[in-house]
């Protein structure tokens, strides 16, 4: 095994998916690095010779920051053109975690398809599982229990605080706030166990099913989320006084990585992306689905479009979903957690002893799977990084003819060369923290 | 919303329109289904673009997602109006953050000359998305600054959300089980 440094480079070069110098790179797209497509009313439209630039080659260079830069949160991979410690142009390089997700949910049941879409988004899991399900609903015409319904509403939302503070420990970590990272996973850790007693997994649960949810919530589960919400809500104001009222995190992030709201807008920036720039959107609010008109919640919004602005709206919607879910606490009604239709929800184990058609229901189930009517449909739901949407389409058989999902980090990504520009390579961590990409759902 | 003016796509089903009992439904000249309570505007690939840049200017400023479909196993399935089913379908969905509205489009592609214009002027989010299509199934689309594949290597061959590329299969052995250690 002696590879020599050339061929090292030649196998794992992505040709000409990599960002190529200023000379050799096509104007419209050197303007689209640049961002110039975004400040310039007419687009590409504009002659590229008009446009100015700023740096003749030899005074720059190209970097590679990534797969394996820690800060990149997984292996998101930046080809940065540096002049000195200014970047100028920036290319996000993706796929180093793609497994051909969408193209394994046509091999798999729906009955299967939550425990493939689970692992996309693997810090938001029970999103996944949720959007794949209400599709699967939608083209089944079916309508799911109440008790079903707000019990993944309370999952969601304790998701929502696991993914945020997930964010905030990593955020620290990439600002140089260590000690975050430790009281982050603290907490997560309190969701990770409630979700490992009511799903049986601490991540990538298959919990929320087609057709409501896969067990009834477990005894005492209102104790369990309430002493959750107690334990976390003092602590966000302990992260407060660590983060929040910082000098130096405020200095790291304050005025960095700026974007505005037509950037957002035509870049399909959802989420705190866009809620930082002062577009009040939030799904659950604006097109509201599930029982989300029936819970009291504020969408929390930026000004600035900052990290800051980003880190903030992060954690106040934590405080925000320990509203939501306290308020389900209360709401939960009593009834069936998944549809009393047999051809869809297997049969109670019980009953398989003593019913030959339950036992036979059973079986069909989970060797043919259920049939979905022909059709094709688009859902989405509000995920803690943006729109997260399901285009399902059905043939009629027991398995999806097509399942594209829609991940949020995706298009957020696509943000990253407006947020770098200009900024040194120190902010450009502190820009990749703030957009918060799970690679798992952007590679998919 | 409807616009009078047919647009090429939608010539035939403007005239299909004046003569049938029951008005249908047109936006911008392009039949509209509804799937699951949710509207669905077919069209060709030629008047794709124009129909796209007519929502835009309607005030779906937001693209919130382009996916493609390929229907090889469905060549006769029912479309709307004069569009003719082809083998891709480009998928569009559309959203306006004023009107809290969706829309879809559902644009036929050809077989044989899988191309399109790109949406990248009109919404440059659509960058990757359609990389993303272009590299999982082989459509392209014209005028995109940067068309190279995104999340396949480089020098992959054929297009893996292509209903006709195998998928392979790994066979499965059953061992017997290893001796206690």
């Amino acid at each position: 095994m002696s590879e020599t440094d050339a061929d090292l480079a030649a196998e794992t070069s992505e040709q000409s998916q990599e960002m190529r110098s200023r000379s050799e790179t096509d104007p419209i797209e050197l303007l689209r690095e640049q961002g110039a497509v975004l400040r310039l009313p007419e687009g590409p439209a504009l002659d590229a010779e008009d446009f100015n630039v700023e740096a003749t080659e030899d005074e720059t260079m190209i970097l590679n920051m990534g797969p394996q830069h820690p800060s990149t949160h997984g292996v998101l991979r930046l080809m940065l053109e540096l002049d000195a410690e200014t970047v100028l142009r920036t290319k996000p390089i993706i796929g180093y975690l793609h497994t051909g997700m969408e193209k394994t949910a046509e091999e798999l049941m729906y009955v299967q398809g939550c425990t493939n879409v689970t692992r996309m988004d693997y810090v938001a899991p029970m999103f996944n599982e949720c959007v794949f399900s209400m599709a699967v609903e939608e083209l089944l015409e079916i309508e799911v229990p109440p008790r079903a319904t707000w019990i993944r509403m309370l999952m969601c939302e304790l998701t929502r605080m696991s993914s945020h503070l997930l964010f905030l420990a990593t955020n620290g970590l990439d600002l140089g706030a260590i000690s975050m990272i430790f009281y982050g996973w603290r907490e997560r850790e309190l969701l990770l166990a409630f979700f490992e007693k009511a799903t049986g997994l601490r991540m990538n649960h298959n919990y929320i099913r087609p057709g409501g949810v896969a067990a009834d919530l477990p005894a005492g589960w209102r104790e369990d989320v309430l002493d959750i919400c107690a334990a976390v809500e003092p602590r966000l104001h302990q992260y407060d006084t660590l983060l929040t009222g910082q000098p130096i995190f405020r200095e790291r992030t304050e005025g960095v990585a700026v974007i505005n709201a037509e950037q957002a807008n035509a870049l399909s920036a959802t989420g705190p992306m866009l809620r930082s720039t002062g577009v009040s959107w939030d799904l659950r609010r604006d097109i509201p689905y599930q029982f989300y008109d029936q819970v009291d919640f504020d969408v929390v919004v930026g000004t600035y479009g900052d990290a800051f602005d980003r880190y903030a709206i992060r954690l106040n919607e934590i405080r925000e979903s320990i509203r939501i879910v306290r308020q389900i606490a209360d709401l939960m009604p009593a009834g069936d957690y998944r549809v009393q239709d047999k051809k869809v929800t297997p049969p109670p184990r019980a009953r398989i002893d003593e019913s030959m058609e339950a036992l036979i229901h059973h079986f069909k189930l989970f060797t043919e799977g259920f049939k979905v009517p022909a059709g094709e449909v688009y859902v989405a739901i509000e995920s803690p990084r943006g729109e997260l949407g399901c285009y399902l389409v059905s043939d009629g058989s027991a398995k999806p003819y097509r399942c594209h999902i829609r991940d949020p980090s995706f298009a957020n990504l696509q943000t990253l060369p407006i947020l770098l520009r200009g900024g040194l390579v120190a902010d450009a961590i502190a820009a990749i923290s703030s957009v918060d990409p799970i690679m798992g759902g952007v590679d998919r | 919303m409807t616009d009078s003016q047919p647009t090429s796509a939608g010539d035939e089903s403007a005239t299909e329109a004046a003569t049938g009992a029951a008005e249908p439904e047109v936006v911008h000249g392009c039949p509209v289904s509804w799937s699951r309570g949710q509207q669905v505007v077919h069209v060709t690939k030629d008047g794709y673009r124009e129909l796209v840049a007519a929502l835009h200017a309607d005030g779906f400023t937001f693209c919130a997602d382009i996916t493609a479909v390929d229907y090889l196993a469905h060549p006769d399935r029912a479309v709307p109006g004069s569009v003719r089913a082809e083998r891709f379908e480009i998928v569009v969905n559309l959203l306006s953050l004023e009107q809290r509205r969706r829309i879809r489009v559902r644009a036929q592609v050809p077989e044989g000359d899988p191309a399109v214009p790109s949406l990248f002027d009109l919404y440059p989010g659509t960058e990757a998305m359609e990389r993303e299509v272009f590299d999982l199934m082989g459509i392209v689309f014209e005028d995109h600054p940067d068309l190279t594949r995104i999340l396949m290597p480089e020098d992959w061959e054929g297009h893996p959300l292509r209903k006709d590329y195998a998928t392979g299969r790994v066979p499965v052995q059953f061992k017997e089980a290893p001796a206690q250690r």
